[in-house]
């Protein structure tokens, strides 16, 4: 016997992450799914971000690792709330996790979400979450040539954060030629050159993090007043 | 390990399917992949023979259909195929390129008693 199924196999993701982005949408929940490879930089920006941004907005905080809570540790006195999600092996984050770790989280009291994904620059690309937006970090050791080597994830990223630019003159990261490739990939994207450990560019990102949290609320408002 | 997931997806949906139309053994699944996908078809069958062990799908053959890229320029119209790390249409040079098809990741459907 021959069943026809025709079903999309990320589509079962797919709908789940559109669940998810109703729920954020309506509580005005700025969301990004933050994406980069292992040891980019994505907890050290976090902290810096989250402590400079601690006295106006709420953070909650879903933590993705394959092991530990070290990350979760490191975040938990700059956010309101945190839920660590450990994939045990897994090499990303689907839209599923996100929807449990959200059951957990005082919605109503946030103004942010943040979901750390698991470090890697390939497979989180293809996971809709429910996010605003991805961020994707790439940091300055792990080479220029990067974009161009993983374009998935850069073509779908909302901001581009290039980390530890502090390392920029002992190393022989192509800066110019890297944010033009990047414009090539994805014209549209936000590409921002900071280093969290010096404090150096932090302010555009910090900025930038800003200008969407006021416009989703906003968008949210206008949405329940209509 | 992307595969990995797709896969046990995959599993989840066919067996699901299976005991709703009382299968108890499945001996083929048809799988659509689009080129401009990025799962690889030799971890997609890896994944399949190594978790579909215990299940109906056990022993089934999993056959692969790769559709190729079709990219369509939104700035000049013009359309050509998928290539890795193609960024700009080849005619205008143009980076607002909207992929026709080859993202597909589907099965279409299996066989069993």
């Amino acid at each position: 016997m021959k069943v026809i199924l025709a079903r999309d196999l990320l589509g079962v993701n797919t709908v789940k992450g559109e669940n998810n982005r109703e729920i954020l949408e309506k509580k005005g929940l700025l969301t990004l799914n933050i994406i980069s490879s292992p040891g980019a930089g994505k907890t050290t920006l976090l902290e810096v971000t989250m402590k400079s941004l601690k006295n106006k907005y709420n953070f909650g905080v879903i933590e993705g690792d394959l092991y530990t809570s070290r990350d979760a540790l490191r975040l938990e006195e700059h956010s309101h709330a945190i839920v660590q999600i450990n994939t045990c092996g897994m090499c990303h984050l689907n839209a599923d996790m996100v929807a449990r770790a959200l059951k957990d989280m005082p919605l109503d009291s946030l103004d942010v979400i943040i979901i750390e994904n698991v470090g890697n620059l390939v497979c989180p690309a293809a996971f809709y979450l429910g996010e605003t937006f991805k961020v994707a970090v790439l940091s300055v050791p792990e080479g220029s040539d990067k974009p161009a080597k993983y374009p998935e994830l850069f073509k779908e990223a909302r901001a581009v954060i290039i980390n530890k630019s502090d390392l920029l003159p002992y190393t022989d990261f192509d800066l110019p030629g890297c944010v033009k490739e990047l414009r090539q990939i994805n014209p549209r994207a936000e590409i921002l050159v900071v280093s969290a450990r010096t404090g150096e560019g932090m302010d555009q990102w910090i900025g930038w993090l800003e200008v969407n949290v006021q416009q989703i609320k906003q968008l949210s408002t206008k949405e329940c007043l209509q | 390990m992307h595969e990995f997931s797709l896969v046990s997806d995959l599993l989840e949906t066919v067996m699901k399917s299976a005991e709703e139309n009382g299968i108890k053994s499945v001996s083929k699944v048809k799988l659509t992949v689009g080129e401009c996908h990025g799962a690889l078809p030799e971890a997609l069958s890896f994944a399949f023979m190594a978790l579909s062990g215990d299940t109906v799908c056990s022993g089934a053959e999993l056959d692969i259909d790769i559709k190729s890229g079709l990219l369509l320029c939104t700035a000049c119209g013009h359309s050509f195929s998928y290539e890795i790390l193609q960024t700009m249409c080849p005619e205008c040079g143009s980076v607002y390129l909207d992929i026709i098809s080859g993202r597909e990741l589907r099965v279409d459907y299996y066989e069993g008693e």
